[in-house]
């Protein structure tokens, strides 16, 4: 500015000073503005989060719960083994639905007539005469007595205990009879019925009637599929990326690839589950609905995802270590093998644990290939039919029972627990095995 | 450039004639390096090395010998390509893509780029040290015995640990760390990892040990240690230092070469050249007029 009068070199100073305070506040306005957007826009989100779990929870907790009904029940001689001979085969197949029937008429001795039986019969599941079934064939000295037991309660019973289903609703719009409600007070006021926790839920497989359809079958299929998936796409996925990255010389082949490859990762998984049931089952004649078939096909769903991560673990790894190992005379090979691999295998191994939460939450490529199947045996291996805890999901959210609610909700419950766990495990990995340079 | 090239030929009279006598050797558009670019007993020749990172032109037809159980100092402005010529000793910039390298580089005689030359045996026998000290991050002990391992030099366990421990040794190491041979070599201090980067060189008994400004990220005790090292492992072994310190170079070096933008501009006793720097761009830089 002006050197020769330095009166009015003040002047111009004090104006800059004033022009910036000025400023300010709208300066910090602007700031606070834009965290306060920052806040709400976090805040929605977990907002969202927050009331989609809570409402999963909500509706789901009371699946792992199932009501039982206390009933005397008679192991009559006569109807199971009327020649006495405990015969293992004759136990198994004498009709168990029978004493069942006849243990609730016992309770009620005054109800007559085909509907009110039905009625009364209904309230115990069709499960139950399993249930005694298999307590004969695992002590066959109990036929001749009697036993108060714990029968399993239908899901009406159930929904009912649980206040899914409204008393103060009118009877001809309500699922369960006036007639019901009585006799289930009456055993109330017994203390003969209790609610435990639902262990079938996580043993059986599916079934038609809720009190008795559990996610059993759906986790064996599920682990079947994943181990099928992480065998095959684990080692392809480690392999493709070592050698795109360390080996692979760089043209226009490997540039396609490379570009193909991320691509690939874009794809909707519903054209794998295409490409499963074209070429795994019409060319290859692979069996229907089998976890073998959904491994594969995940496999190749989660194998871009596999080689992008293996790829950016490979890369982070410093060219020093390279260096040093190339430096006292490693070869290439055992330059990759004995340091780089190693020091990557954290990252690779976040990138695949990622993967399989992804193939174990994918429902689309399984729709394809049949693993949408109604399937009640637990899956034993990798050839038999089964379904998956998503298709599971899928199918109960489909199911017009009013108990069916509460199993997807548990079911969902499950999958996010499972999902949530190797979410964290990718998270401990990473933080455990890191490296600073 | 070409007006420094034209004053740099009228002075390397001397050299042209000794340059006859590179048995066999091709001698392309000698550059006019001052000063004696052979010596006697040499472990390493270079002759007319030209180094191209895709169209750069990064070293210029650099002659130069390399003498058994001497230390040669490179030194030189950054970017002006000593760290380059020390890669291509022992083919380091292989792996640095788009980069070509022509000319003759020899070691003992056989060429360091022929086709039957492995760069595995060329590394065992042409160690190097980097700039940051890279130790594995595995136990000190498996640093050094790595290299001996993938050669198959110890035959057994015990002799794999007479070589640890001499290595450890040599490199002014082992009483530091003797007692925490099984800790990550990546916990030891910066200049201790320099000097286990050193021992794991030593560790495959190479002939030459090329160092990249081993101790640029070092504090003024470990490069001490560092240097006073480097006088020793003369003894036995034949040392190539690039460094950005010319105290050092003065240091530790018997003779300096000194680069500039890919010529080999000067090359002699390192007390010649520090006290009587025979060109004007060698005058410059050690009188820190420039780099």
């Amino acid at each position: 500015m002006s050197d020769d009068n330095p009166s009015s070199a003040g002047a111009p100073r004090r104006r800059t000073i004033d022009a910036v305070r000025a400023s300010l506040p709208r300066r910090y306005a602007k700031e606070r503005r834009f965290r306060l957007t920052g806040r709400l826009a976090v805040l929605t989100g977990l907002a969202f989060v927050g009331s989609l779990f809570l409402s999963i929870i909500l509706n789901g907790y009371t699946g792992f719960e199932q009501t039982y009904l206390k009933v005397q029940v008679t192991f009559d001689q006569e109807a199971l083994d009327p020649e006495g001979r405990r015969d293992p085969a004759a136990l198994a197949g004498a009709d168990y639905a029978a004493l069942v029937k006849r243990a609730m008429q016992a309770a009620f001795p005054d109800v007559s007539g085909r509907s009110e039986l039905r009625e009364l019969f209904g309230m115990v599941s069709s499960g139950a005469e399993y249930q005694l079934q298999d307590m004969v064939k695992a002590d066959p000295s109990l036929v001749g007595t009697t036993r108060d037991l714990w029968l399993i309660a239908s899901d009406d019973v159930d929904m009912v205990m649980k206040g899914h289903i409204d008393r103060r609703v009118p009877e001809d719009q309500r699922r369960v009879s006036d007639r019901v409600l009585g006799w289930l007070d009456v055993l109330e006021k017994k203390g003969a019925v209790d609610t435990r926790f639902n262990w079938r839920f996580f043993t059986n497989g599916d079934s038609r009637e809720p009190e008795l359809a559990g996610i059993g079958g759906a986790v064996m299929g599920s682990f079947y599929t994943l181990l099928v998936c992480l065998v095959i796409s684990f080692p392809i996925g480690v392999a493709a990326a070592v050698y795109l990255e360390e080996f692979a010389p760089k043209n226009r082949l490997t540039d396609l690839i490379e570009v193909n490859i991320n691509n690939l990762a874009a794809v909707p998984s519903i054209v794998f589950g295409l490409l499963g049931l074209a070429v795994l089952i019409n060319f290859f004649g692979m069996p229907r609905s089998a976890p073998v078939v959904g491994g594969l096909v995940l496999a190749l769903m989660v194998l871009p995802t596999i080689i992008i991560a293996g790829r950016a673990a490979l890369k982070s790894v410093p060219p020093s270590i390279r260096e040093a190992a190339l430096g006292v005379g490693a070869s290439k090979m055992q330059t990759v093998f004995h340091h780089v691999l190693p020091l990557a295998m954290p990252g690779m191994m976040t990138g695949m644990i990622i993967g399989m939460a992804h193939a174990l939450g994918e429902t689309a490529p399984l729709l394809m290939i049949g693993m949408v199947a109604f399937v009640v045996d637990v899956p034993k291996g990798f050839f038999d039919p089964s379904t998956l805890l998503p298709v599971q999901i899928y199918l109960w959210a489909d199911s017009p029972e009013r108990a069916f609610v509460e199993k997807t909700a548990a079911a969902i419950i499950v999958l996010l627990a499972f999902l949530i766990a190797m979410n964290a495990l990718a998270v401990y990995l990473r933080k455990r095995f890191e490296r600073r340079w | 450039m070409n007006a420094t090239m034209g004053t740099l030929s009228d002075a390397a009279t001397g050299v042209a004639g000794r340059a006859d006598a590179m048995d066999g050797l091709r001698i392309r558009n000698f550059s006019g390096t001052v000063g004696e670019v052979t010596v006697a007993n040499p472990r390493m020749r270079t002759r007319g090395v030209d180094v191209y990172y895709g169209d750069k032109h990064a070293i210029k037809n650099v002659t130069l010998d390399i003498g058994s159980n001497e230390v040669i100092a490179m030194i030189g402005p950054s970017g002006c390509g000593k760290s380059t010529f020390l890669r291509c000793l022992n083919r380091m910039n292989d792996t640095v893509e788009g980069c070509r390298v022509t000319g003759h580089i020899t070691l003992d005689d056989k060429d360091v780029y022929d086709r039957q030359m492995d760069p595995v045996v060329l590394r065992a026998q042409v160690g190097m040290v980097f700039q940051k000290p890279n130790p594995f991050p595995k136990p000190i002990y498996d640093n050094i015995a790595y290299g001996p391992r993938i050669h198959g030099i110890a035959a057994s366990r015990a002799e794999l640990d007479e070589i640890v421990e001499s290595s450890l040794r040599r490199a002014g190491l082992w009483d530091e760390v003797k007692d925490r041979l099984d800790q990550p070599g990546t916990g030891l201090s910066g200049g201790q990892q320099q000097r286990l980067c050193i021992a794991r060189a030593i560790a495959v008994s190479p002939e030459v040990i090329l160092m990249d400004e081993p101790c640029s990220a070092l504090d003024p005790i470990a490069t001490a240690k560092i240097e006073e090292l480097i006088d020793e492992l003369r003894q036995n072994y034949t040392i190539c230092i690039v460094t950005h310190s010319m105290q050092q170079a003065a240091r530790v070096s018997q003779r300096t070469a000194y680069f500039h933008l890919g010529d080999l501009i000067e090359v002699g006793e390192t007390t010649q050249i520090f006290t009587n720097p025979r060109h004007k761009l060698t005058e410059d830089y050690i009188t820190g007029r420039f780099g």
